[in-house]
């Protein structure tokens, strides 16, 4: 290997640009429960944007405004520059919004194939009766559709167990086939929730791996959810800290490292 | 053995991508038709063709219908007799009008006509799940049964309240009515049961199949990934009442010749539902399987006595084969509580790694 080694971090500062996403006072109950209580903030085109907080702060309920599962009652959502309506997520998934699960959401009766082919559902566009007849059109678009999707398998090295049902996988491996059906909406946000949770160290590394190499390669925009401190220092771009549905800190992770309040919230303090 | 894939090298997506990927299943697909279109007419008497092979064919289509909602898209549903009767009457009705067209014409056609009332009762899916989906569809099988006993326009009034299949052609031949040939509506049966199976692998191996699936494993992910629960959801409830009433139309037309409302009473939707959950959930030879097993077996249990020169009478044999049917489908569950399909590939898995357990 020849390649260049490159940097664990690319520049934070090339990250800089313009917000592909911005939240401006967004707030979500459930019935008298504030799950979100006015938050504001943004995710850069480029960069790795973690979202931390102790349980129950709202990150999970965060991910779900964003790719429009949940509606929130006030604030505006601003992505690609342009204030979002009410949506639902399929509108989210055409604008290129991809998400993986904190417990793993895969298509259990399906292969690997199946399930990262699924990810390629709104390239396709052949209609019921092309479909009924399967050869022709359908059929090219679909081996059109298989060349993109082997090249995700190249990448998280799991050619292997591309025919395996994803049920009988180890749980390391079905994270990575969620991660890999995500990529393969060819997203231009990726959301992760806990892409880490449950995993050992080498699993760790390997997925933190895949991620700087996704956001490297791809210039896909992350946004993640993770709770090992490590991690999230290592990877990310920007931190926003949340707790009790309320934003409390934002910034580089080293500025959120020293944060007094977000000590607080993660040690909890004397009353 | 003489099942091996070994040194079948796959080099282009699209040969990997084939339904049929193993040599040795194409070549088991050719002798399965070859027996269906050359020995079954050939040596095969009206008793065999007209007792055994059309009703295994109709329910076997019927099986794909239900395996589509249920197996494929996971909406549970007890309305598959329902639709079946809605094919029937649908056909009934449009050979009344054009008596000559092409009666195959019009069995795919009143499919269509059942398809648009499986959207109607599909509608609730969207916001109902699982066994609470099957009693709204229940409600769908009563509703038909009631339209069949109560709108006469739907049996031309008759005095019988009955339908009674008239005489029929298709091509220049005469396909329905009771001086049809069996041979002919065998024919007629296998084609279109032929046909349709091709059409179902089309579509569950594409992207609507895929969508299907993706609702029935995971609907949230699914949604986020872009399929429209609506589209997905009433997609599928389209196609197997399609299915459905294309089988409810060949089994008036083309096996009993004639039906009343209670051939498509709660019955037959249990009866295609057994076949759908013996067979195998979300698999298409699978609904062959479940098909003959349900329907055939219980044939030959009733004439082996006479077969063996046994003397036992005609009633007892009817409850033995109850009692040896019940039984055997306990027996199979537990064995494989997913299918005859399931059994079929472990045992197909077998012969590959033979005489390896792996």
């Amino acid at each position: 290997m020849t390649a260049a080694v490159v940097p664990i971090r690319a520049a934070a500062t090339d990250a800089a640009g313009p917000p592909l996403l911005a939240l401006e006072g967004v707030t979500l109950s459930f019935g008298g429960v504030r799950a979100i209580n006015d938050v504001s903030f943004d995710v850069r085109k480029g960069e790795i944007r973690a979202i931390i907080g102790p349980n129950g702060a709202g990150k999970t309920s965060m991910l779900n405004v964003i790719n429009g599962f949940y509606h929130p009652q006030q604030g505006t959502i601003t992505y690609k520059g342009t204030v979002r309506r009410r949506m639902r997520p399929y509108d989210a998934a055409s604008q290129g919004i991809a998400r993986t699960f904190q417990n793993v959401a895969l298509f259990k009766g399906m292969t690997t194939l199946d399930n990262i082919m699924a990810g390629r559902t709104l390239k396709m566009k052949r209609g019921f009766l092309w479909q009924c007849l399967r050869y022709g059109p359908a059929l090219s678009e679909e081996i059109e559709n298989r060349r993109a999707v082997e090249e995700i398998i190249d990448f998280l090295e799991i050619e292997a167990i591309r025919k395996t049902p994803v049920g009988k996988l180890p749980y390391g491996l079905q994270k990575r086939v969620e991660l890999a059906r995500a990529l393969a909406m060819d997203p231009e946000l990726l959301l992760l929730d806990e892409p880490m949770a449950g995993m050992n160290l080498e699993e760790k590394e390997d997925m933190s791996r895949y991620i700087l190499d996704v956001n490297r390669l791809w210039g896909t925009t992350i946004a993640l959810i993770e709770h090992d401190m490590g991690v999230v220092m290592d990877l990310s771009d920007r931190v926003v800290v949340l707790d009790y549905g309320v934003k409390i800190a934002d910034g580089a992770p080293e500025e959120v490292q020293k944060n007094q309040d977000v000590i607080d919230a993660y040690l909890g303090v004397p009353h | 053995m003489f099942y091996r894939e070994a040194g079948q090298f796959k080099t282009s997506y699209r040969a990997d991508m084939a339904v049929f990927p193993i040599l040795q299943d194409r070549i088991g697909l050719g002798v399965i038709l070859f027996v269906a279109v050359v020995l079954v007419p050939l040596l095969g008497d009206d008793f065999f063709l007209n007792t055994i092979m059309i009703p295994f064919l109709i329910m076997a289509l019927a099986t794909i219908g239900l395996n589509i909602l249920t197996g494929y898209a996971g909406q549970l549903s007890l309305g598959a007799g329902g639709f079946m009767g809605a094919g029937a009457y649908a056909c009934y009705k449009l050979t009344t009008y054009f008596p000559d067209t092409n009666i195959l014409i019009l069995v795919l056609a009143s499919g269509l006509v059942s398809a648009a009332i499986g959207i109607v009762f599909g509608l609730p899916s969207l916001r109902i799940k699982g066994f609470y989906l099957a009693v709204a569809t229940l409600a769908a099988q009563f509703f038909l049964e009631w339209c069949f006993i109560r709108i006469p326009w739907l049996y031309n009034s008759n005095a019988s309240g009955a339908i009674e299949v008239p005489g029929r052609t298709g091509f220049g031949v005469m396909l329905t009515g009771p001086s049809a040939s069996p041979e002919a509506r065998y024919f007629a049966v296998l084609g279109l049961v032929a046909l349709l199976t091709w059409i179902a692998s089309n579509l569950v191996h594409g992207r609507i199949g895929r969508s299907w699936m993706m609702i029935r494993d995971m609907d949230i992910a699914a949604e986020l990934i872009g399929v429209r629960p609506l589209r997905a959801k009433l997609s599928a409830f389209a196609v197997s009442s399609f299915y459905l009433g294309v089988a409810g139309a060949m089994m008036v037309f083309f096996w009993l010749g004639a039906a009343e409302p209670s051939s498509f009473s709660i019955n037959l939707s249990f009866l295609i539902l057994f076949m759908t959950i013996i067979g195998g959930l979300g698999s298409l030879v699978g609904s062959f399987f479940g098909a003959a097993f349900i329907f055939i077996l219980p044939v030959l249990i009733r004439a082996a006595p006479r077969t063996f020169g046994i003397d036992v009478a005609a009633d007892a044999v009817q409850h033995l084969t109850y009692m040896i049917i019940g039984a055997l489908i306990i027996v199979f569950l537990i064995v494989e509580p997913h299918g005859l399909a399931r059994l079929w590939q472990v045992g197909k898995q077998k012969l590959r790694t033979w005489p390896f357990p792996y």
